[in-house]
């Protein structure tokens, strides 16, 4: 059994004009120190699915259906006590703004002494060695002096190192990052994404990291999530989704990369933008943005307007999408017809 | 520091539109005189501290092209790109947009030069004011800028702008806060673009858009500048956008410019160390683990500045004369300028 | 690229609204629908100022008329009570004048008196606080120890110094003619730092937006980008500090009353009649001054609950669409 394993997660939105379904059939597992990573553009949902791992979606947002197993507990159904003591301890996650883990009036020492005595009947002293170990795993140059020293006086870069240093406190198994570099530099997010891989590696933990960032996803995973308009439209290892994209969205996210196009040449755009999760349209929701709802003798494949396309299998990944599922069935014909 | 800046000859003007001429800006950290008054020891001083944003910045703009400045967070690139457009008034340096010099002017005086130099916007949630329409939003440039157009004259130009941006006229009556960020973005162009401006400066105008709409827009970019015959000062952090969009490449740090190049160049050869690091953190598709340039330590704050190059605290090659003395902009001889002591005397390939 | 491409075409747009369309499905009506106290307090509220406004036609007497008044009918008590005349439905007061006119006549000044003020108010701080925010500087730190100073000075004092000055220059009658627009200029220049303050805040907020920054490179003028770019922006804590402004210029203005430095009885404001019958407490008629004081109160709680509940919906932290 995997170590954790989502089952058709669906999370919506109590608004005022009803409810906006903002995950549909989400279906992922984790196994022990594997890396995942959740990719999306802003409005797909990658940071919902994310928070519901732990319940943590906040009102007017719930979880309406699935189920999310984590060694064999159904998260979703826990306690509110029972909950407390997966998340931070078991479970850990890494926010884009650290200042939202990190209270500003106490010091980084007491922070990680009270998260460490909140789970574990230990004193206080062998609460700080652990938080200096931690510290030291982290890179952090002088740790010593960090402990004492208070949020605000890091930079950037130094905060999301404590944060993950913090995230590494109880020896999780699982830390979600939640776009753990964007508000960073290049040269200092390409050290904190390294030294999480490295960290998740040497310790065994397992990670799902959410981010909009193909190239850091590509570096640091091996299976990954492609989500548009709150589902999941491709999933497999990250290699060959990277490497030979089936859905024409996830197709057209890594073509219109400057890194893919000549200099000087216009970009490969996906024309408009994605739909708002309460106005979503009918059938695929790619469709409208869509080069590919055409067949070749130039007709509209009825399908995509009108159905939600299911999962089919291609190589090792699932994808989303008529097209594939028609071209893969008008493949198996012909080898029915040629043999 | 530099040689005085009236001393160096008018350059070959019918190439460079905008000429920076050792720009520094400097922002007062401890307010006005009264705030500045301390005792120390017994005595009334006054203290002052500033952040140092920009540290005497040269740079040339050539008519139709597109520099990109590029430089992480804090480097004093968007600094630079309002120094350029008025918004800040340099500490010191000059500024010359075609020849004149703006920096010391006064609005009205600006004003025929708004027409030809316009800006762009990083956060496109923001910079279109909520309670004004699109379509007024983008009218007030046009009658500001052309009083004696008519009614007529101002709606057509209008109409043709939105046309050349992708805008749907119908848009007109809308408010900004029901587009999405790309649309906004859009309508933040069409706005620039209203009148007719030769020259702009768009600060970070992609870095708050999703990828698929980052292409979207830059390509608009590149049609209006193909279009129009634009000259673009454009600045960003992000090196993979640079290399696809920019002629040429400022490379900056801690408020001084390290290296500038044409971008093929830069990108097959960068020379300082800086932007060997910078260029291998881009994370890559195609590579499977981040293998790149380890820099240590941090950006130092632009309060202290460090002695000699900004850069030595980080920088692998390092030695006694860069921690003493200011490495100034050398031009090699493939046309690349770099300010870098190991660079010049040989120590690094180059 | 003259012919928009249908790549760059986007029609994710639906169909303009009409204002009024824009108004039912606005989150503002959304929440007023929802929020009980609310609607209770706008019903009360519109109620009063009716009646108010109404009441030259509503009152059963004119209590500015002293033809109309009895002297022999004073101190009736309300219905309830033994010893009332019907034709006085809430009793008399010691002049004889019928409650009821006297409370709606009172209403009526007093509200003049609190809308008044607050236009006041809202001038010169919005005015003042727009140019503290926008222009910064030397203009921001003069403006804001001007406000400083004015707060240091009470409502009180600036009505006592007002008073002292218009009675030692025109005489006790000419502050009884004019005692209307005294005190709308007494509270307005009394409270105007409010506005100014709250006005501030949100300009140096606007003021670092970049539509500002784009309006500036536009080379647009700072008056026009006051005006026409950041106070439209600023209007939702206007609106909010307004509510609140009013409730406290009726408040101060009834407090001025009751200290003899406000409306004369023979014109009373609510504030007023709850001196005039403050006298009567003792000898049992209660209800001159506790009328009054209801109705007040009334007036004051409804305006402050439509207040809270405006600054709950308009707080843009609190706002989610």
């Amino acid at each position: 059994m995997a170590l954790l394993e989502v089952n058709q997660l669906d999370v919506r939105f109590a608004l005022r004009k009803g409810d906006v379904h903002a995950l549909r059939d989400i279906n992922f597992t984790l196994e022990r120190g594997e890396r995942l990573g959740i990719v999306g553009e802003s409005g797909a949902g990658k940071s919902v699915a994310a928070f519901s791992l732990l319940n943590l979606i906040a009102q007017p947002g719930f979880i309406a259906g699935g189920e999310i197993n984590f060694e064999g507990k159904t998260l979703n159904t826990m306690s509110e006590r029972g909950l407390r003591k997966v998340r931070g301890n078991r479970i850990s996650m890494i926010f884009q703004d650290p200042m939202m883990t990190l209270n500003p009036v106490l010091s980084i020492g007491a922070q990680m002494v009270e998260s460490l005595k909140a789970h574990r009947r230990i004193s206080t002293r062998r609460a700080r060695a652990i938080a200096l170990e931690k510290l030291r795993q982290v890179q952090i140059p002088s740790p010593e002096t960090r402990l004492d020293q208070y949020p605000h006086e890091l930079s950037g870069g130094m905060r999301q190192r404590i944060i993950i240093a913090v995230a590494l406190l109880l020896d999780p198994d699982i830390i979600i990052a939640d776009e753990p570099t964007t508000a960073l530099d290049v040269t200092i997010q390409a050290e904190i994404m390294s030294l999480l891989l490295n960290l998740c590696e040497e310790h065994n933990v397992g990670l799902i990291l959410i981010t909009h960032d193909l190239g850091v996803v590509s570096q640091v995973t091996q299976r990954m999530l492609v989500m548009y308009a709150g589902r999941v439209i491709e999933q497999g290892p990250t290699r060959e989704i990277i490497n030979d994209p089936q859905h024409p969205y996830t197709q057209g996210l890594i073509n219109a990369l400057p890194q893919m196009a000549t200099p000087g040449e216009k970009l490969n755009q996906i024309r408009g933008s994605m739909p708002s999760l309460s106005n979503l349209p009918g059938g695929c929701a790619f469709h409208p943005r869509c080069d590919f709802i055409k067949r070749a003798d130039g007709r509209t494949r009825p399908a995509c307007v009108e159905q939600v396309p299911g999962f089919v299998s291609s190589g090792n990944c699932r994808v989303a999408c008529h097209m594939v599922a028609e071209m893969q069935e008008d493949r198996r014909l012909k080898e029915e017809e040629s043999s | 520091m530099n040689a005085p800046a009236q001393k160096i000859p008018a350059t070959d003007t019918t190439d460079t539109l905008l000429e920076i001429r050792d720009l520094e800006k400097r922002f007062s950290l401890t307010g006005d005189f009264l705030e500045q008054l301390k005792f120390k020891g017994g005595k009334l001083v006054r203290h002052q501290e500033h952040v140092h944003a920009i540290n005497g910045v040269s740079l040339d703009i050539r008519r139709g092209e597109a520099l990109c400045v590029v430089g992480e967070s804090g480097c004093g690139k968007s600094t630079v790109a309002r120094t350029v457009m008025g918004l800040l008034s340099p500490s010191a340096g000059e500024i010359r947009y075609d020849g004149t010099r703006i920096d010391n002017m006064s609005t009205r005086q600006l004003l025929s030069y708004r027409r030809r130099m316009q800006m762009i916007f990083q956060n496109p949630y923001a910079s279109l004011n909520p309670r004004m329409t699109i379509q007024q939003t983008l009218e007030e440039p046009v009658r500001l800028h052309h009083p004696d157009w008519n009614r007529q004259q101002v709606v057509d130009q209008v109409e043709r702008v939105m046309a050349s941006v992708g805008i749907d006229p119908d848009w007109g009556k809308r408010f900004g806060h029901e587009f999405s960020g790309g649309q906004r973005q859009r309508i933040a162009i069409a706005r620039a673009l209203a009148v007719d401006p030769e020259f702009i400066v768009a600060d970070e105008p992609i870095s708050a858009l999703d990828v698929s709409i980052q292409a979207q827009v830059l390509n608009l970019l590149t049609d209006a500048q193909q279009e129009r015959g634009l000259t673009y000062l454009f600045i960003t952090h992000d090196l993979a956008v640079v290399e696809h969009f920019g002629t040429r490449v400022a490379v900056m740090y801690l408020g001084t410019v390290c290296e500038v190049a044409e971008t093929a160049t830069l990108f097959a050869n960068p020379r300082h160390p800086y932007t060997q690091a910078l260029l291998s953190a881009i994370p890559r598709l195609d590579d499977d683990g981040p293998d790149h340039i380890r820099l240590d330590g941090e950006v130092p704050t632009p309060v202290n500045l460090p002695t000699g190059c900004v850069f030595h605290g980080r920088c692998p090659y390092a030695n006694q004369r860069c921690r003493e003395e200011v490495p100034t902009l050398q031009t090699l001889n493939d046309g690349v300028r770099v300010a870098c002591h190991a660079v010049e005397e040989g120590r690094l390939p180059g | 690229m003259s012919q928009p491409t249908p790549e760059t075409q986007e029609s994710a747009v639906p169909a303009l609204p009409g204002r009024w369309e824009r108004f039912l499905d606005s989150y503002l009506l959304y929440s007023f629908k929802r929020d009980v106290i609310a609607q209770l307090s706008l019903l009360v509220f519109i109620a009063l100022v009716a009646i108010a406004v109404f009441a030259p036609w509503l009152a059963p007497m004119n209590p500015y008329d002293l033809a109309q008044i009895d002297i022999l009918a004073s101190e009736l008590p309300p219905f309830w009570i033994d010893g009332s005349d019907p034709a006085y439905w809430l009793g008399t007061d010691a002049q004889g004048r019928d409650m009821l006119s006297t409370i709606l006549y009172g209403a009526r000044v007093s509200l003049v008196i609190g809308f008044g003020a607050v236009a006041l108010q809202a001038i010169l701080g919005v005015s003042f606080g727009l140019m503290a925010g926008y222009l910064g500087g030397r203009v921001d730190a003069f403006l804001m120890r001007l406000a400083d100073i004015q707060l240091s000075f009470s409502t009180l004092m600036v009505a006592i110094i007002v008073g002292a000055l218009v009675k030692a220059v025109f005489g006790g009658a000419a502050f009884s003619t004019y005692a209307v627009p005294l005190l709308v200029i007494i509270i307005g220049l009394a409270e105007w730092p409010q506005y100014a303050r709250t006005v501030r805040a949100s300009v140096l907020a606007e003021k670092s937006k970049e539509y500002v920054d784009a309006a500036r490179v536009m080379g647009l003028r700072s008056r026009r980008i006051m005006f026409r770019h950041v106070l439209p922006n600023t209007l939702s804590p206007i609106f909010v500090i307004s509510t609140v402004q009013i409730a406290n210029a009726i408040i101060s203005e009834a407090a001025l009353s009751f200290l003899g430095l406000g409306m004369p009885e023979t014109h009373p404001s609510l504030g007023s009649l709850i001196k005039a019958g403050f006298d009567y407490i003792q000898s049992g008629s209660w209800w001159i001054t506790l009328i009054p004081g209801a109705v007040l109160v009334v007036l004051v709680l409804s305006i402050n609950l439509l207040g809270d509940w405006l600054r709950d919906v308009m707080n843009p932290r609190l706002y989610k669409g």
